[in-house]
């Protein structure tokens, strides 16, 4: 007798399922059981949807920082002088009343030496002037006891040069502001705060008021009404720097001075490189130039503040989600032994079976994971709606985390997938 | 013409601990057409034969030749094929998927055969039709009677056009009245051509039979013709 080599191989072809088929399959699994299948979802729905709303709302929390962080504050320099090296204290103390001109460290052309840099729009000096004791503020020379409009330790004269009212872009509401001729001559002269000059009775300028600081009369050229910055100088009396120069001396460790540039956008930090030396090429040590800070660094500081203990929880509840498909799943293999048994005896492999359980757990996952997302992206955007804010949804974090829920619930299957695939099909039909 | 199913001396033990010999030394050949019953108590053997003939266990000793093919040399990927298209089983418990419609069900024995969805359809609804349920294709489970529902399970066998339907215990769960519809289908099916292999306690089923073959601890103890 010869041989057989298995002629019947022809006639014997293997068993296999499409993964068409078995989608249908998983799919017939999950809809038949609705109520189950939503609940078991619901960890993985928490789970993908906290992970989202997280990213999420970190990004449009961080987005609206950047916001905050506006034309304003970035287009901004402020130059200081180095504390230990300020000029005014090897200058002794007092008032100084000589005319004389005297070093500050701010030379008397701030203003036009950084102004001349491409990229500056207006740059000033300002400084509070130091005065012994309160100074007496009023209106005319004669003044009662009891008058004075001092505001407490802080002095409310401001020396500021005429590019300062300019750089804190100051409305003038009366009147003009002093300008470069003022500022050479020590002109006294003075611009009142809007604040000031209501609380002096002063509101007309026609008939040549004068404001009297300490007795000294400076005449009232201009009242602003509003700034954009600095608002305290609305409260305060602003005469020209080379006048309180002229009057009290220059910047000294109490009143010392600062400068205020504005820029054009995008050229702050270019600005801050360069205005020391422009300042003072001998020195330029001698400042220390603050440009705006650097949106980026703050919104990922933001980020990783928030987002580290968030994206633990997310991931908490994503474990719990897996631990609940793995959980169901299992309970579905052990009701659905009978099912097995019928498909292996229509001839399915062990494989086809784990294979079916398999689809069934991740596209529960998959499921959870979409609503998650959905169910996320609509928090954010709706606390983005409350708070007036702008969602800002990256669609990196965003776009992949349906595939997280996919993957929880590909996980999930394993152990009750294998289960299934070793069940006798013998002993699962005699139930 | 090659016999549906011989069984050579095959003996089949239960590796325990302790090991249980279910079938002894058992021969049987079943020729194309026949009809035939093997008749036991519960604890003769009759279900570890039920499993070796659907090959759903294998042998341990001898030789199985189903359809002229020896079992045993087949991988597990083709005796799973075989089982799923050579043979179409009939249950006591029915075991139709709960959620499924009856024409689902029926469609089901297909599905791990690499039939194109139209054809498993047309099939499912040819066997529907051949077992009386034309009217009843879309009906779930829950709603059809008991003996409706083994008509669906018998279409499903019956969806493979099978060498042998193999049948166990197919009126256990059923009334008298209807078990004799249901063995009614069984001798049409026969009278049509179908090998037919039924596995049952009960005298009244295996009397409907051609040939009946008696099992008692494990071995074939005789055969009766009818």
């Amino acid at each position: 007798m010869r041989l057989r080599r298995r002629p019947w191989l022809v006639d014997v072809e293997p068993s296999r399922l499409s993964v068409r088929d078995m989608a249908a399959e998983a799919a017939a699994g999950i809809a038949q059981r609705p109520g189950r299948s939503v609940l078991t979802t619901l960890g993985t729905v928490l789970g993908v949807g906290a992970f989202v709303a997280i990213l999420g709302l970190t990004s449009t929390a961080s987005g609206q920082i950047s916001e905050q962080f506006n034309v304003l504050t970035a287009t901004t320099v402020t130059v200081k002088t180095v504390d230990e090296r300020g000029f005014g204290e090897s200058r002794g103390e007092g008032p100084a009343t000589g005319t004389e001109p005297v070093d500050s460290a701010f030379p008397p052309d701030s203003d036009a030496r950084i102004t001349r840099l491409n990229g500056v729009e207006t740059a000033g000096t300002w400084r509070r002037v130091h005065f012994e004791s309160d100074p007496v503020i009023a209106a005319s020379p004669e003044v009662r006891p009891g008058s004075s409009t001092s505001l407490g330790g802080i002095s409310p004269v401001f020396a500021a040069s005429p590019g300062m009212l300019r750089a804190v872009e100051a409305s003038v509401t009366r009147g003009t502001p002093y300008n470069g001729f003022h500022e050479r001559r020590g002109e006294r002269v003075a611009v009142l705060g809007a604040t000031a000059a209501q609380h002096l009775g002063i509101t007309r300028l026609d008939s040549r008021p004068a404001v009297f600081i300490n007795q000294q009369a400076f005449t009232i050229v201009g009242i602003i009404g509003d700034t954009r910055q600095m608002p305290e100088m609305l409260a305060g009396v602003i005469i020209p720097r080379g006048t309180a120069d002229r009057l009290y001396g220059p910047a000294s460790v109490e009143s010392s001075e600062e400068m205020l540039i504005r820029t054009r956008l995008g050229a702050a930090a270019l600005i801050a490189g360069q205005a020391p030396t422009a300042l003072r090429p001998e020195d330029p040590g001698l400042f220390t130039a603050v440009p705006p800070p650097d949106p980026r660094t703050l919104r990922e500081k933001v980020n990783q503040d928030l987002t580290g203990l968030f994206l633990v929880l997310a991931a908490i509840c994503l474990t719990i989600g897996t631990l609940g498909i793995a959980n169901t799943t299992f309970v579905a293999v052990l009701e659905r032994r009978a099912e097995i048994g019928l498909r292996r005896s229509l001839g399915a492999r062990p494989r086809h079976i784990a294979a079916q359980f398999l689809a069934e757990s991740t596209s529960l996952g998959l499921l959870g994971g979409m609503v998650g997302t959905c169910l996320a992206i609509a928090t954010v955007v709706g606390v983005a709606v409350v708070q007036d804010w702008t969602a800002v949804l990256e669609p990196v974090a965003v776009l992949p985390a349906p595939l997280i829920g996919a993957l929880t619930g590909l996980i999930a299957g394993l152990y009750p997938a294998l289960r299934a695939a070793r069940i006798e099909p013998q002993k699962a039909l005699r139930q | 013409m090659t016999p549906v199913i011989s069984l050579e001396r095959i003996s089949h033990t239960y590796a325990g601990p302790p090991p249980v010999t279910a079938l002894h030394d058992v021969s049987l050949v079943v020729e194309r057409g026949e009809y035939l019953a093997i008749v036991g108590p519960s604890g003769s053997g009759k279900s570890t034969l039920l499993n070796v003939i659907g090959l759903l266990d294998q042998v341990t000793i001898g030789r199985y030749l189903l359809d002229g093919v020896n079992v045993a040399t087949l991988s597990d990927a083709e005796r799973a094929a075989m089982r799923g298209g050579r043979i179409g089983f009939v249950f006591q418990a029915f075991h139709l998927l709960p959620y499924r419609s009856a024409l689902e069900n029926v469609m089901l024995a297909q599905l791990y055969r690499s039939a194109p969805r139209k054809a498993r359809l047309a099939a499912a609804r040819e066997s529907l039709r051949k077992v009386g349920l034309q009217h009843r294709m879309e009906a779930m489970p829950t709603h059809l009677s008991g003996g409706e529902r083994q008509r669906v399970a018998i279409a499903r066998a019956l969806a493979n056009h099978p060498q042998l339907l193999l049948c166990d215990e197919p009126t256990g769960n059923l009334d008298s009245a209807t078990a004799g519809t249901i063995l009614d289908l069984l001798d049409e099916l026969n009278n049509e051509g179908q090998t037919v292999l039924t596995i049952t306690h009960d005298p009244l089923v295996a009397d409907r039979a051609q040939r009946l073959v008696a099992i008692r601890d494990g071995r074939l103890t005789d055969e009766v013709g009818s």
